[in-house]
């Protein structure tokens, strides 16, 4: 019963996930058509706006911002006092929304879930990932975040505060990872790259490739 | 709505899977369906609050065995029909009875802007804040049949104010009936063991956006 894709159709799965009910794709074909000889859609924006999430707007935005906190503390104190204008000092700029960013520490680990839909930072991480609008983590992270984090990223000491943050409200949030050691020295480029989105919505840490951390 | 969407402390979901190397759009007809909700709402017929609800309204079975895109599918199809967008006969056979004359259509050129100011929930609207960072409250126990964006497990239970967040629109409201009723959103500490008792973690906490209309003192 998750939202989990699966790809290959004709199982017993497929009708519940792929192609269930009444095929979507020839009911979303059909609306697009009917919209747009209405003429209340334009094709084209469609494109645009698709090719916007695939191309344009996504966790590098975020990583960018993550990184830039990393070497520049003026930049950090910004970001965690107004979220959205520091990332817009960065070109970010999204839907209206205000944007809180959370800081990871080394006694407090921050986790973003939203239990009554999708709420996500499009701005500085684009469309939210299947896993995250799925039944299993809107369900589970606020009951036991945990047991969540020891799954997807390993066990959190009991000397650690974990707090999660349900999305209700148009203000969405960014976790600030902990930067991992052995990157003394790095450039923001070279940090940004292992900046992933799952640190940013708070289920891992960031870790250096190779280094087993 | 006490509905299905409200999933927060529900058991028996299964494992959080995470896919490698996800893309945007898992085929074609899902980027489209995004798109088409996305550009309908240039038309400005509906607010986010009341997109949300509409897809709250899908019958509960259907809603947990539907994939994300078929729930925005769902919702967009009601929303165009119960604004006039769309007649229930035009939906059904796929043949427009009326053209629209373009006014309100997003276009390609406009995409950019339409996505940074598309949801503007932060009012400048002067209202005194309820409570104070803080303030002990707690959340109404309360259950609306139409939206709320008060989860069910907090109802009932006592918190603390960590941030006021200023004025914003109630969606509560807004959803129902496009009423802003504006007022502060708060951010309310709800410790772990006040939400699921002496099992959960004593250090841990939820953090949940509220708005005054949600909350009494404790």
């Amino acid at each position: 019963m998750s939202d989990h894709p699966h790809h290959h159709a004709g199982d017993d799965h497929a009708r519940e996930h792929d192609r269930p009910l009444s095929g979507p794709a020839l009911r979303v074909k059909a609306l697009e058509s009917l919209l747009v000889e209405k003429g209340l859609v334009d094709p084209k924006a469609l494109d645009e706006l698709i090719d916007t999430y695939e191309t344009k707007v996504g966790p590098r935005n975020g990583a960018r911002v993550v990184a830039r906190a990393w070497v520049d503390p003026a930049y950090k104190q910004r970001l965690l006092a107004d979220g959205g204008a520091a990332i817009a000092e960065l070109g970010f700029v999204g839907r209206g929304e205000d944007i809180v960013v959370l800081e990871n520490t080394p006694k407090v680990r921050n986790l973003v879930v939203c239990t009554l839909c999708s709420c996500y930072p499009w701005p500085v991480l684009g469309l939210p990932p299947v896993w995250y609008k799925s039944a299993p983590y809107r369900s589970r992270a606020v009951i036991n975040p945990r047991g969540v984090l020891k799954e997807l990223g390993g066990e959190i000491p009991d000397a650690v505060e974990v707090r999660v943050w349900d999305s209700t409200a148009e203000l969405r949030y960014l976790v600030l990872p902990e930067r991992p050691a052995g990157t003394e020295g790095w450039s923001e480029e070279q940090l940004a790259a292992i900046v992933t989105r799952d640190a940013m919505i708070g289920v891992v840490p960031v870790t250096v490739p190779g280094s087993g951390r | 709505m006490n509905g299905v969407h409200d999933m927060g402390g529900m058991h028996g979901m299964g494992p959080v899977e995470i896919e490698q190397d996800e893309p945007a759009f898992h085929s074609g007809w899902e980027a489209r369906a995004f798109a088409l909700t996305v550009a309908s709402a240039s038309h400005r017929r509906w607010n986010i609050d009341m997109s949300r609800h509409s897809r709250e309204r899908m019958p509960p079975a259907d809603y947990l065995a539907a994939t994300y895109y078929e729930r925005w599918l769902f919702g967009l199809e009601k929303l165009l029909v119960e604004n006039g967008l769309v007649s229930a006969k035009e939906l059904e056979s796929g043949c427009p009875e009326r053209r629209a004359d373009g006014t309100g259509t997003l276009r390609a050129a406009g995409v950019a802007e339409f996505l940074r100011v598309r949801i503007r929930a932060r009012l400048e609207d002067d209202v005194r804040p309820k409570f104070r960072v803080g303030g002990r409250v707690i959340a109404r126990n309360i259950h609306p049949a139409g939206h709320t964006r008060l989860p069910r497990y907090a109802r009932g239970r006592h918190g603390v104010i960590e941030r006021d967040h200023g004025v914003f629109v109630f969606p509560d409201t807004s959803a129902m009936s496009g009423d802003k009723k504006p007022q502060h959103l708060y951010s309310v500490r709800f410790a772990a063991r006040e939400l699921w008792g002496a099992d959960a973690s004593p250090r841990d906490s939820v953090y949940v956006n509220l708005w005054d209309d949600h909350l009494d003192p404790a």
